[in-house]
């Protein structure tokens, strides 16, 4: 049972993040930005889908989970997600279908988010409500992993598909960002397939077949839940003391920490996602650990201890990420300098392409590599006004090794505010109106806070410009705020029992 | 403790309002600063999310005030009445 529930929020999980990491390929195909109207399609996917769907899918689905029950609801949400995945993966180009190219994959891309917001209710609940008492944590962190075995899915199949084109390794990597990236996307049916077969076979909750058979389900579960004080003020509980942190951490823990490694300490583009696929895999069984030990202590010392360890660690972590990267203050080997330089005829003219690959070396086994790319005329005199410059860095086994454990431990954040958090919205609310009621508080918590981190994260750095760690300042005051609310309002209590 | 807690109640519901000011004056500054259609969207997606989430934080301090946390409820019987 926890299988079959936790192999299909895995899926969603992929398909939702596959669009993510490959939202540059992405954007090249279908939001060219030559074109303003693509241009404000593809903002509009961005934010739209993370922001304001998911909560809007919350209410959507947790409503009808709650009215025809959780089994038919979490099925929907797997098919509507699969089936756009798939459909994304179908799409021609901008080049051959012009504007309605970006219309149609911002359309999929809102039907994702909505999918996403009604899938996880759907799955924590039914788990939950299948669970012994003693064992909920433990049960449902199974579906907390899924999350980030979701991501680390993605980030595998992606680097697989991206070397696997051709025996070239440049020219498996251009065939990969002319046509291969559909393969992960189109790869998703497959899965899909599997999980809606194993979904069908599966029974309905137990708890709510009772209440359905005594005729106790909940007429209007949005009026219940959200117009009535005594169900509000736990809505805005779950949401302010925990999942409005837990949200910062994770979304700081894994997608800050990948971005500023990337973009910030500009680690070469293979070395920072592998940096996270093994800090995500030494994280993961952590999820269950905590999840099983909040059956004995309670949820709620578990999710704030790792939220105080985010808001004390997270500066002197990511200042280690920084100096760890940084050739600036490191001392370079001058003699060691390769300057590599290739030429491509350009076919029907006589012009060549230029790349031109210098690499620096730095104490501590840093190398900076720039790749310049530009056209060399055969007109005398005539030069490339704006060649391409891409740097990045390589880091030696020993720093590599460094910077996956300061991620995991991150990562270890993420798993303690993360693992017991289902079971305990769950124990909130009562089973009548439980799948709208946790729904709305998670996507908040996730979507919202969590999901803005980055975006704020970097656009804190761009505003307050001497500080680079500056960015941190969001998630620290979003998770000391609900920290505090926390440690005040929320009860370490567990409940004995869910089924009224 | 339940003073604390009611106490506190009138920090969050302060917090609500000045988040909310923050936000539109940011926004107002960020869009005069680079007013383009993309940093008008971001930023009217930012306003338009985050001012019912800093109302739903002023209710929460309400509550708190009015002393609504100082008992959390035990049985669903408690929430459903």
């Amino acid at each position: 049972m926890i299988l079959a529930s936790s192999v299909g929020t895995l899926i969603e999980w992929y398909d939702f993040y596959i669009f993510g990491s490959l939202a540059t390929v992405i954007a090249n195909q279908f939001f060219p930005k030559a074109n303003p109207t693509a241009a404000l399609l593809s903002t509009l996917a961005t934010f739209a889908a993370g922001f304001i769907v998911r909560p809007f899918g919350a209410l959507v689905f947790g409503r009808l989970g709650d009215l025809i029950g959780r089994k038919y609801t979490f099925l929907l949400t797997l098919i509507i997600m699969g089936g756009s995945t798939f459909a994304i993966g179908l799409i021609p180009s901008y080049e051959r279908i012009g504007v309605f190219a970006p219309i149609i994959i911002l359309i999929l891309r809102l039907l994702q988010g909505l999918a996403l917001g009604g899938e996880y209710g759907g799955a924590a609940t039914y788990v939950a409500e299948h669970a012994p008492a003693d064992r909920r944590g433990y049960f449902t962190s199974w579906i907390q992993t899924t999350a980030t075995l979701g991501l680390f899915l993605s980030l595998g199949i992606i680097l697989i598909t991206r070397h696997s084109l051709d025996t070239d390794r440049a020219k498996s990597i251009a065939e990969f960002n002319d046509w291969g990236w559909r393969i992960p996307f189109l790869l998703s049916i497959v899965l899909v397939g599997v999980s809606i077969y194993i979904r069908l076979k599966m029974k309905e909750s137990p708890l709510f077949s009772k209440l359905k058979d005594e005729g106790k389900t909940s007429v209007n579960p949005l009026k219940e839940s959200f117009a009535h004080k005594r169900n509000l003020k736990m809505v805005l509980l779950a949401l302010f003391g925990a999942t409005m942190g837990q949200g910062v951490v994770w979304y700081t823990g894994q997608f800050y920490a990948q971005s500023f490694i990337e973009n910030v300490c500009k680690i070469d583009f293979e070395q920072s996602r592998t940096i996270l696929i093994w800090a995500i895999l030494f994280g993961t069984p952590f999820f269950v650990v905590f999840g099983n030990w909040s059956d004995k202590i309670g949820r709620k010392w578990i999710m704030l201890t790792g939220m105080l360890l985010a808001i004390i660690t997270y500066r002197p972590l990511f200042n280690q990420l920084f100096s760890i990267a940084d050739t600036d203050h490191k001392k370079e080997f001058i003699t060691r300098k390769e300057i590599n330089t290739k030429l491509i005829p350009i076919p029907n003219t006589e012009n060549s392409l230029r790349t031109v690959t210098s690499t620096r070396h730095f104490e501590e086994g840093v190398r900076l590599v720039e790749v310049k790319t530009d056209t060399l005329y055969a007109e005398p005199g005539k030069v490339t006004l704006k060649p391409d410059i891409k740097t990045s860095k390589l880091l030696n086994d020993e720093n590599y090794r460094w910077m996956i454990i300061i991620i995991f431990v991150m990562i270890l954040y993420v798993t303690m505010v993360y693992g017991p958090i289902a079971a305990f919205l769950v124990e909130l609310f009562p089973t009548k109106i439980r799948y709208t009621s946790m729904s709305l508080p998670y996507h908040i918590g996730n979507g919202v806070f969590g999901g803005l981190t980055p975006f704020i994260a970097t656009l804190l750095t761009t505003i307050y410009t001497g500080d680079k760690l500056v960015g941190l300042y969001y998630p620290i005051i979003i998770a000391a705020v609900c920290l505090l609310i926390g440690v005040l309002y929320v009860s370490n209590k567990i409940d004995p029992n869910i089924n009224d | 403790m339940n003073s604390i807690k009611r106490f506190a109640g009138i920090l969050w519901i302060i917090l609500g309002p000045l988040a909310i000011f923050y936000l539109i004056k940011t926004a107002s500054e960020e869009i005069a600063k680079k007013p383009v259609i993309d940093t008008k969207i971001q930023w009217m997606v930012f306003v338009a999310i985050f001012i019912p989430i800093a109302i739903g934080f002023m209710i929460f301090g309400y509550y708190a005030l009015k002393g609504e946390y100082d008992h959390l409820p035990e049985s669903s019987e408690e929430i459903v009445g």
